[in-house]
């Protein structure tokens, strides 16, 4: 089974990305989980989503506290929150951000796992002409789980979106720009 | 069977088998069969001379115990007046006066 | 052909009540099941149900348009929780005492105070005397195939009696899982069409329903309540076991998770049973005897299979996700110690208050109690009732 941890900010997309990801995955046909933790709901607040990918069927139903992977969509919440709390010592951290690489290992000085990160933002502005930096990261998520090769990936996330977008078809097309662009985009630190 | 006997089978020494589901009550107007009337605070007595038949005090009647058949009122039903008054104020020809109570059963 | 999907709990109910088509439904929005008169309302706009969709300003003219609804002829659904659900309680008795069986989808979610939007059962026990057949699920499959279920179970003639369904608020109502959704033909062929032998609206044979009832006449229409609550035993049996038949997933008055040889177990209802079920596997390989019982069925409450399925253990643990306050423990502690008395005396318990408002419940929490239920196997004191998972 694999464990993933998001952590962003109310309005971000994480939790959309954590669904967007268990819908890929089940394309695949795994057993998947994509569930939002709700704390106070206003933008801007910190929130966790989570993924558990599984070739058998997943019964538990707690929240996640020894992920592989961690996705911080908000680097302004290293240090307020314990991001990488639990992360298996094989586990990774996905960054976005876009500093450069000595300032983010020292981000991330205590870690034990494999750091990597990614400019989501601004691949997404590129792309979306907007800062949205869940589908980037998800794309990043998707190539480092190993879950399923870069063309099939591609392939179901535009089912999921078509799904996701129906009201709103004219982000489609960017959305499948920048998680092209973003499948190779993160740099292992 | 008809609506009067179903209900009628139900009795206040019905067992919980014999009751209607729920106490649903069958059938439509069966109230009437109720009888409500042997307490009543005043009796009210229906001058038939004085009437004219202007029926605006029937409708006003809280316990349907004015009976009207063919366009006219009849007597008092005593089996289920509550002696209110209200159809004597209703009468604008003082053709109802109000009489004295019944108390349980002297009707 | 059934169909694999992935669903959230809120979405595998709103599908199920999408294919049953129900005549009414009458819902006012609450977390965490707003999302079910959500996608009704769409389904509605998109026109693929039939339903009346009754938008009402609280969830006491919810249930009242449902009662209303349902006396005159109607299938009528809602959905709710928490406070929503509470507003509903004068006319939960209602619904349950004139025998309507109208089923709602109960998103249990904690009552205030303080106040809070997650998942425990404090609602839906509330309402545990309600007189509504209670069925609690553990995913969004079990929610989806429980509310499949509801009306066969509901409109029963020895039934006639309200259901709820319900789901863990979040933790399965906002969770994405593997669904297996069955054909829209065979779930109109499952549930079957709603024939009620009398109704308001038949012209042909008028009704009174719901009247005043004097003492004289009171505790015999109880009595018929007692009878068609112990009937829905025997009928959730029967639906249960002709759903297994058709679809090949399994459903009875309760779930049996390795108690063969089992010394120490758990009683358990809704989504923390299959975290339980987890450390259970993980008690099993290093050598403990540990069990589950996972408790669907509540109202009824299956008194003789709790005592045929927890007999023979040394130790048990009562899992409840509310409290009773009655200063002993929840109501799961209570009916399950009174259903084993007589019957399978000598298994000592604790009776664990767990997971209020949404305090998650992990597999170390259950390895945690499973060990102190090995302790007092070997006679170590023990409280009647303690809270797990809370800060001392």
């Amino acid at each position: 089974m694999i464990e993933i941890r998001w952590h962003g900010r109310g309005g971000q997309g994480a939790k959309t990305a954590a669904l967007l990801l268990a819908d890929a995955a089940f394309a695949t046909g795994l057993y998947v989980q994509g569930f939002p933790e709700y704390g106070p709901e206003r933008m801007g607040a910190p929130i966790t989503a989570y993924n558990r990918l599984d070739s058998k069927p997943i019964r538990v139903h707690s929240n996640i506290y020894s992920p592989d992977i961690v996705v911080i969509v908000d680097e302004s919440l290293i240090g307020p929150v314990d991001v990488t709390a639990g992360l298996k010592s094989t586990g990774s951290v996905i960054v976005n951000t876009d500093r450069p690489p000595a300032a983010v290992r020292e981000m991330f000085a205590g870690c034990t796992g494999a750091v990597y990160a990614i400019d989501a933002n601004e691949i997404s502005t590129r792309a979306l002409g907007r800062a949205l930096p869940n589908t980037p990261l998800l794309a990043a998520v998707a190539r480092l789980s190993g879950i399923m090769p870069e063309d099939e990936f591609i392939r179901n996330m535009r089912d999921s979106f078509m799904h996701k977008f129906s009201s709103k078809p004219e982000v489609i097309e960017g959305n499948m720009n920048a998680i092209k662009e973003a499948w190779k985009g993160a740099v292992l630190l | 069977m008809s609506t009067r006997n179903l209900m009628e089978n139900m009795t206040e020494s019905s067992g919980w088998r014999d009751l209607s589901p729920a106490a649903q009550v069958f059938g439509e107007g069966n109230s009437v069969f109720f009888n409500t009337g042997d307490w009543r605070s005043e009796t009210p007595a229906w001058k038939r001379d004085q009437c004219r038949q202007c029926l605006l005090c029937f409708p006003v009647c809280p316990d349907s115990s004015i009976p009207v058949q063919g366009g006219k009122r009849g007597d008092f039903d005593f089996g289920h007046c509550k002696g209110c008054g209200i159809c004597a104020k209703a009468c604008p020809f003082g053709a109802i006066s109000m009489g004295a109570a019944v108390k349980g059963g002297d009707r | 052909m059934s169909k694999r999907d992935r669903l959230s709990g809120n979405e595998a109910v709103a599908t199920a009540i999408r294919q049953i088509d129900p005549d009414v439904i009458a819902a006012f929005p609450i977390t965490p099941s707003t999302e079910i008169p959500q996608y009704i309302s769409s389904f509605k706009a998109e026109g693929l149900i039939g339903t009346e969709f009754v938008t009402v300003e609280s969830e006491h003219s919810a249930m009242s348009a449902c009662i209303g609804a349902s006396a005159a002829g109607a299938r009528a659904m809602t959905a709710t929780s928490s406070a929503g659900m509470a507003l509903m309680y004068e006319l939960l008795y209602v619904a349950a005492s004139d025998r309507l069986p109208i089923v709602m989808a109960a998103v249990n979610r904690a009552l205030s105070g303080p106040i809070n939007i997650n998942a425990d059962h404090s609602d839906s026990m509330g309402a545990r005397d309600s007189g509504w057949i209670q069925i609690y699920s553990e995913n969004a499959q079990e929610a989806y195939d429980n509310m499949l279920m509801a009306h066969r179970i509901a409109e029963h003639p020895d039934v006639m009696l309200p259901v709820m369904i319900c789901q863990d608020g979040f933790i399965t109502s906002h969770a994405v899982e593997n669904v297996v959704i069955e054909d829209d033909s065979f779930v109109k062929g499952f549930v079957g069409e709603y024939r009620p032998e009398k109704y308001l609206l038949n012209p042909d044979e008028p009704l009174g329903v719901g009247p005043y009832s004097v003492s004289i006449f009171y505790m015999e229409i109880k009595r018929q309540q007692f009878e068609a609550m112990s009937k829905a035993r025997a009928v959730i049996a029967q639906v249960s076991a002709d759903f297994t038949a058709q679809t090949g997933r399994e459903y009875g008055m309760l779930e049996k998770y390795r108690m063969d040889g089992a010394e120490l177990a758990i009683l358990i209802m809704s989504s923390a049973a299959g975290t339980g079920k987890d450390a259970v596997d993980i008690l099993r390989a290093k050598g403990v005897k540990a069990g589950l019982v996972k408790l669907r069925v509540f109202r009824p409450f299956p008194a003789e299979d709790v005592a045929e399925a927890l007999g023979g253990l040394k130790a048990l643990g009562i899992m409840d996700r509310s409290d009773g306050f009655s200063a002993c423990g929840g109501p799961l502690g209570a009916e399950v110690r009174a259903a084993l008395y007589g019957k399978a005396d000598g298994i000592r318990t604790i009776n664990y208050i767990y997971g209020l408002g949404g305090r998650d419940m992990r597999t170390e929490d259950f390895e945690h109690i499973f060990g102190e239920l090995a302790a007092m196997r070997d006679g170590g004191e023990a409280p009647d009732c303690r809270y797990q998972g809370v800060r001392e």
